[in-house]
């Protein structure tokens, strides 16, 4: 088995990142859809430390740090606004809320 | 084949499968719990290239804060699998036809690209007082402005799940 290269981190964020599209699209459940939307944020995270690693740079460490700053910001709208929705609607179905469509 | 190649290995083996198990579980505290492992596993390769700050940010702040107000909010709204919203066959199987085709687009970009072998890029940018330094000499102003995104995070968080006021409509209701 070759030693850990650069390319297997970026399979391994690629795949994630697919993952995280797949449950998006996949999933009705408001919830699960803003965990695959972490989980997409998780694997570009991956990907930016890894070639910071490469290119001896600590910018891009930073980077990472600040999409865990936003992340943890909108988790904290996005779940008040689920659960204000669910509230309103007593349920976190993405379907039921298709009235710009009518 | 080193120690270090087999854990990289493990951790992404843990990893993706975890991440299956995010959007395959019916049950959405399943789902949770699934993610929880999948950011632990993460945070190994965070350890494992020697980014010790972000490894013990990203257990402590989304593995730890975030996960567990996912848990919250689900045990909140009492969701479990028998009310679980599920699409029908041939719209999830256009949403893997679909993630599929985006991962083999990606692929074949990415196919050629350079390999760098990790070892020999081991260095100490990772640790605390390289990205300390760095972060409040380069990066002074990002930061505080992140601090009124915080606010402006929590203010909108509080007005927006607050109780509204009292309608007509429930005081009939209460009453």
């Amino acid at each position: 088995m070759p030693p850990v290269n650069s390319t297997h981190y970026l399979f391994l964020s690629l795949l994630l990142f697919s993952i995280g599209i797949m449950g998006t699209l996949m999933r009705r459940n408001a919830i699960i859809i803003f965990m695959c939307i972490e989980l997409m944020l998780n694997a570009v995270n991956l990907l930016m430390v890894a070639y910071s690693q490469l290119f001896h740079s600590a910018d891009a460490q930073l980077f990472v740090f600040f999409i865990m700053v936003v992340a943890a910001a909108e988790v904290a709208v996005g779940l008040a606004v689920i659960v204000m929705m669910y509230r309103k609607v007593h349920s976190v179905d993405i379907n039921i809320l298709n009235r710009l469509k009518h | 084949m080193d120690i270090n190649t087999i854990v990289f290995w493990m951790l992404s083996v843990m990893a993706v499968s975890c991440a299956l198990g995010v959007i395959l579980s019916r049950n959405p505290v399943n789902s949770v719990l699934f993610l929880i492992l999948t950011f632990i596993a993460v945070t190994g390769h965070y350890v494992m290239m020697n980014a010790q700050f972000l490894a013990i940010v990203n257990l402590i702040v989304y593995a730890g804060a975030i996960m567990v107000l996912f848990l919250f909010v689900l045990m909140l709204l009492n969701l479990n699998a028998d009310v679980e919203p599920q699409k029908g066959q041939l719209v999830q199987l256009a949403g893997i036809i679909s993630g599929g085709v985006l991962l083999l687009v990606i692929l074949a970009s990415i196919r050629t690209s350079q390999t760098v072998n990790m070892e020999k890029s081991r260095n100490s940018i990772g640790l605390i007082k390289d990205l300390g330094r760095v972060l409040f000499d380069k990066y002074v102003l990002p930061f505080e402005i992140s601090s009124v995104l915080f606010l402006s995070a929590m203010i909108g968080a509080v007005v927006i799940g607050r109780k509204e006021h009292i309608t007509e409509d429930s005081k009939v209701n209460q009453s």
